[in-house]
């Protein structure tokens, strides 16, 4: 396997998603290559950090606005 | 965090619970059996909450409306990349999701639903506002894109040298560069952890065009984080 295929079959690896053989030989590909080591790393690191990002709080400005109509809408559906 | 990668134990001698593993959750949304998103995003109790917001009771709801808005609301702001867009979108996915919880009928996880309603809220609007960019073709790119890579590491913990807001705004920054069927693959996948075979459905994409997408995806966001992680070289 070379550079190229690894990064091709980056994601599947990521993902748990490898078949055995390929597994095996992307992995010996991993053990001997720098570059290649690094992309995989950072790549799941990229995929880590947008997974780990709390959601930064709603505007309040926004927050009231969207609860006002939400409950305002609500209510009237709820009383239709 | 409970991680779902696979390559965690052999790159940093660390390990996952393979239950927690990625390209386990639900395939599709009728299946028999829901399988619970990680604790991160869904609580044990949404059930019952959703079960009595069909019962009528407003306060139910408005705590699912809490729970989930700063979420709903980063989702369709990335998806968008317009405040105004996402703001109508968020408010306009929890007004449907209530409008139509009768025909919810529990066979995936509310937020799973809720993600549905509102990606397609983001992407109607994003398509009336930029009618071009929202294109259902492929982008020509070959594997020479995949390929031209900075390879700097980053070290262990890059995201510990910002703080929480220099953060959002760094990821921020990196997925509105992205083109939108990109980042609305990756926002589903990785970020909402939505099935790749949800994903396909409810983007109206085949299978293969996800796992494409989502690889160029994760490329181009490593390769715009780079600048902001790589461990700095030391005078």
């Amino acid at each position: 396997m070379n550079c190229r295929s690894v990064i091709r079959e980056l994601s599947s690896y990521l993902d748990g998603d490898l078949d055995v053989t390929v597994l095996a030989e992307l992995e010996i590909h991993l053990e001997r290559c720098e570059d290649c080591r690094i992309i995989v790393d950072t790549t799941r690191k990229t995929i880590e950090i947008y997974c780990k990002a709390e959601p930064v709080p709603l505007p309040d400005d926004v927050r009231v606005r969207l609860h006002e109509t939400l409950m305002r809408r609500l209510i009237r559906k709820s009383d239709a | 965090m409970r991680c779902r990668l696979e390559t965690c134990a052999t790159l940093l001698g660390g390990g996952c619970p393979p239950a927690a593993r990625w390209g386990v959750v639900p395939t599709v949304m009728s299946a028999a059996e829901p399988k619970p998103l990680p604790s991160t995003i869904v609580r044990p109790d949404e059930g019952a909450l959703v079960s009595s917001a069909k019962a009528g009771d407003l306060a139910a709801f408005e705590e699912l409306v809490n729970r989930y808005e700063g979420r709903i609301f980063r989702l369709t702001m990335n998806i968008t990349q317009n405040r105004e867009d996402a703001q109508d979108a968020t408010q306009d996915a929890f007004l449907k999701s209530y409008q139509h919880l009768d025909r919810f009928l529990g066979e995936s996880r509310f937020y799973t639903w809720l993600v549905r309603i509102a990606v397609n809220e983001a992407l109607m609007r994003l398509r009336k506002r930029r009618p071009n960019v929202v294109s259902l073709d492929e982008p020509v790119e070959t594997d020479e894109d995949l390929i031209r890579h900075d390879v700097q590491d980053w070290g262990p913990t890059p995201e510990q040298r910002y703080a929480r807001t220099e953060m959002n705004s760094i990821l921020t920054g990196a997925i509105s560069k992205l083109d939108p069927i990109f980042r609305t693959v990756f926002l589903l996948r990785d970020v909402e952890q939505i099935s790749t075979e949800e994903t396909a459905e409810l983007l109206d994409i085949s299978v293969p065009a996800v796992k494409s997408r989502l690889l160029r995806a994760r490329l181009k966001l490593r390769q715009s984080l780079s600048p902001s992680f790589a461990r700095r070289a030391t005078a």
